[in-house]
């Protein structure tokens, strides 16, 4: 009785990161920190960073919601540690053109494993639970100090 | 020749199906559920957060803008008075319903969340001071939480909560040593949108009373499933929304004892609610206009009776009884799948169940039903003190009505198992 769609949305990759999510744990030595929290879904979120010379050092995350969000937050550190700052937000913007809801095209190349998020734009109320991790990182690595939601 | 016991076997099975709820006959009533949705059929358990309509309720509003649409009162023309006629019997049909003393007892607002406002704010402003104290209980609808709290800033009054046990059920010890002089108004819900809870509200109210306090009901999720009598409940006032009773959406009814709606300043104002203006003065309509400022949602009102009067030509008793029937086969259906918890298990309870399934976030769950056209709610279901309380995020909750079969549960069984494949 499993729909294609269905299978798309929680394949594999989803379910095992959502259920040993990456990086998941605070820094001790985090430079930058950033909150996010998606009223809907309840899914909340605590993001750790280690800025150094403008590149993700280290990441981290703490935090529970559903499985789109978790594994979502655990392949975003997988994707940026080790990144610059600016290759981090090329990534983010590649990965909102992905679920923006039209068919813009998106670099499916440097996206690499994350594009298995695509199956979420069958999915539109959980295009958020997908895309708090990245919303929440854009406010860390640009300090924003209010705590990010996709509301 | 047929034997005794066989011919006794087949009258008692007839007498039973006889007097068995004709689901399937009500169903048909009701356009929406034919339909598919992924091209399965729509199984549809979310009537908590709003029911589906017959066609009497549906054809009253088409006709009544095809051909009877007109503004209310002191029009001077035919389709005005028809108009007004229709509307002042849809509240009497509703005063008769919940068996209040007057008519003018009977107050239309947008919902049961614009009339807690309208006590909050009408009554509350004007008898309630610094030091006054308000019970609500912990499984409150936001609805039922966030005017008081409003209103406890604005007079400088204490908001107290009454606690539930872990069954979700109101300890009424509690409630009882919370009770005091300085309590002057008590809001609880009839039953618990999250947790189908029935609430002991006679016992509520007469307590409440003792103390020289006020009740204020939320019938909201309690009319469409049983019978209210708010001259017996002695509640001051009640409230519900016509949306949850398979009526339109945008129409409520707050109901309130005539000696305090005749004390109590107006909530909204403008025209209908005005006795004569003039720059110098104004004075005030009498009750219920008094409450009822600007053009009201005739068609609303006129949908509401309508199924109202759909509502009790099948009697909310036998709605009662089958409804408890299909929440007795969902429990037991559903106990048995590994790792299910039930969230909310009063002893009293409607058909209304909400659980959490291992460490599955319920959105994750929800979308998997939803894709096999399994309509239910996932989340916090605006009352996310009581979510906190049972600490959890969100819960995944089912909630009948008298159009739902018991083959639809069996599929909704079916389906939270198949979750459980998805995530091992």
């Amino acid at each position: 009785m499993e729909t294609a769609e269905l299978r798309e949305l929680y394949q594999e990759l989803i379910l095992e990161h959502s259920k040993k999510p990456r990086n998941f744990h605070a820094l001790e030595h985090a430079t930058h920190t950033a909150e996010g929290f998606n009223p809907l879904c309840g899914d909340k979120l605590k993001l750790y960073l280690e800025l150094k010379n403008s590149s993700i050092q280290d990441i981290g995350f703490e935090g529970s919601g559903c499985a789109i969000f978790r594994s979502s937050a655990s392949m975003m550190t997988v994707a940026v540690k080790g990144k610059t700052k600016t290759e981090a937000e090329k990534l983010f913007s590649e990965f909102h053109k992905m679920l923006s809801g039209n068919s813009a095209s998106y670099d499916k190349t440097q996206l690499g494993r994350l594009a298995v998020f695509s199956g979420v734009n069958e999915f539109p109320v959980r295009v958020k639970c997908a895309t708090l991790p990245w919303h929440t990182l854009n406010a860390g690595l640009n300090q924003e100090a209010r705590t990010v939601s996709t509301e | 020749m047929v034997n005794k016991k066989e011919a006794s076997a087949v009258l008692s099975a007839r007498k039973k199906k006889e007097s068995a709820f004709a689901v399937l006959k009500h169903r048909e009533d009701f356009p929406i559920l034919t339909q598919k949705v992924y091209g399965k059929p729509l199984i549809y358990l979310d009537n908590a957060a709003t029911t589906q309509k017959p066609k009497a309720v549906i054809e009253v509003l088409s006709r009544y803008y095809s051909f009877e649409n007109a503004n209310i009162h002191r029009g001077i023309h035919y389709l005005s008075q028809k108009a007004t006629d229709t509307y002042d019997e849809a509240r009497v049909s509703v005063q008769h319903f919940l068996n209040a003393r007057h008519s003018h007892e009977i107050v239309f607002v947008r919902g049961a969340t614009e009339g807690i406002n309208l006590v909050a704010q009408s009554y509350g402003r004007t008898f309630l001071g610094s030091d006054d104290e308000i019970l609500i209980s912990a499984m409150e609808h936001h609805s039922n939480i966030v005017p008081w709290q409003i209103l406890a800033e604005q007079v400088g009054a204490k908001l107290k909560i009454i606690p539930i046990n872990d069954d979700g059920e109101i300890l009424l010890s509690e409630y009882a040593k919370l009770l005091s002089k300085k309590t002057k108004l008590v809001a609880v819900t009839h039953i618990s949108n999250a947790l189908g809870t029935i609430n002991p509200i006679e016992t509520i109210i007469r307590k409440a009373h003792e103390t020289g306090a006020v009740v204020l009901i939320d019938g909201a999720q309690s009319v469409p499933h049983m019978a209210v009598d708010v001259q017996a409940l002695d509640c001051d006032f009640f409230v519900f929304s016509g949306h949850k009773i398979y009526g339109p959406t945008g129409i409520g009814v707050l109901y309130g004892k005539e000696k305090f709606l005749e004390k109590i300043p107006p909530y909204q104002s403008g025209g209908d609610m005005i006795s004569a203006v003039s720059f110098e003065k104004t004075t005030y309509n009498k009750l219920p206009f008094k409450f009822e400022a600007g053009t009201p949602h005739i068609a609303g009102v006129i949908g509401l009776g309508a199924a109202i009067k759909y509502v009790s030509q099948i009697g909310l008793d036998r709605i009662m009884d089958y409804e408890q029937e299909l929440l007795n086969h969902a429990v037991r259906k559903l106990s048995k799948i590994k790792g299910i918890r039930f969230i909310g298990t009063a002893r009293e309870k409607v058909g209304i169940i909400s659980f959490v399934l291992g460490d599955i976030h319920a959105h994750d769950i929800g979308t998997i039903l939803d894709q096999k056209g399994i309509a239910i709610r996932a989340g916090h279901h605006c009352a996310m003190p009581l979510m906190e309380r049972f600490q959890v995020l969100a819960t995944v909750r089912a909630s009948f009505a008298f159009y739902n079969t018991k083959e639809e549960i069996d599929q909704l069984a079916e389906a939270v198992q198949f979750v459980l494949e998805v995530f091992k």
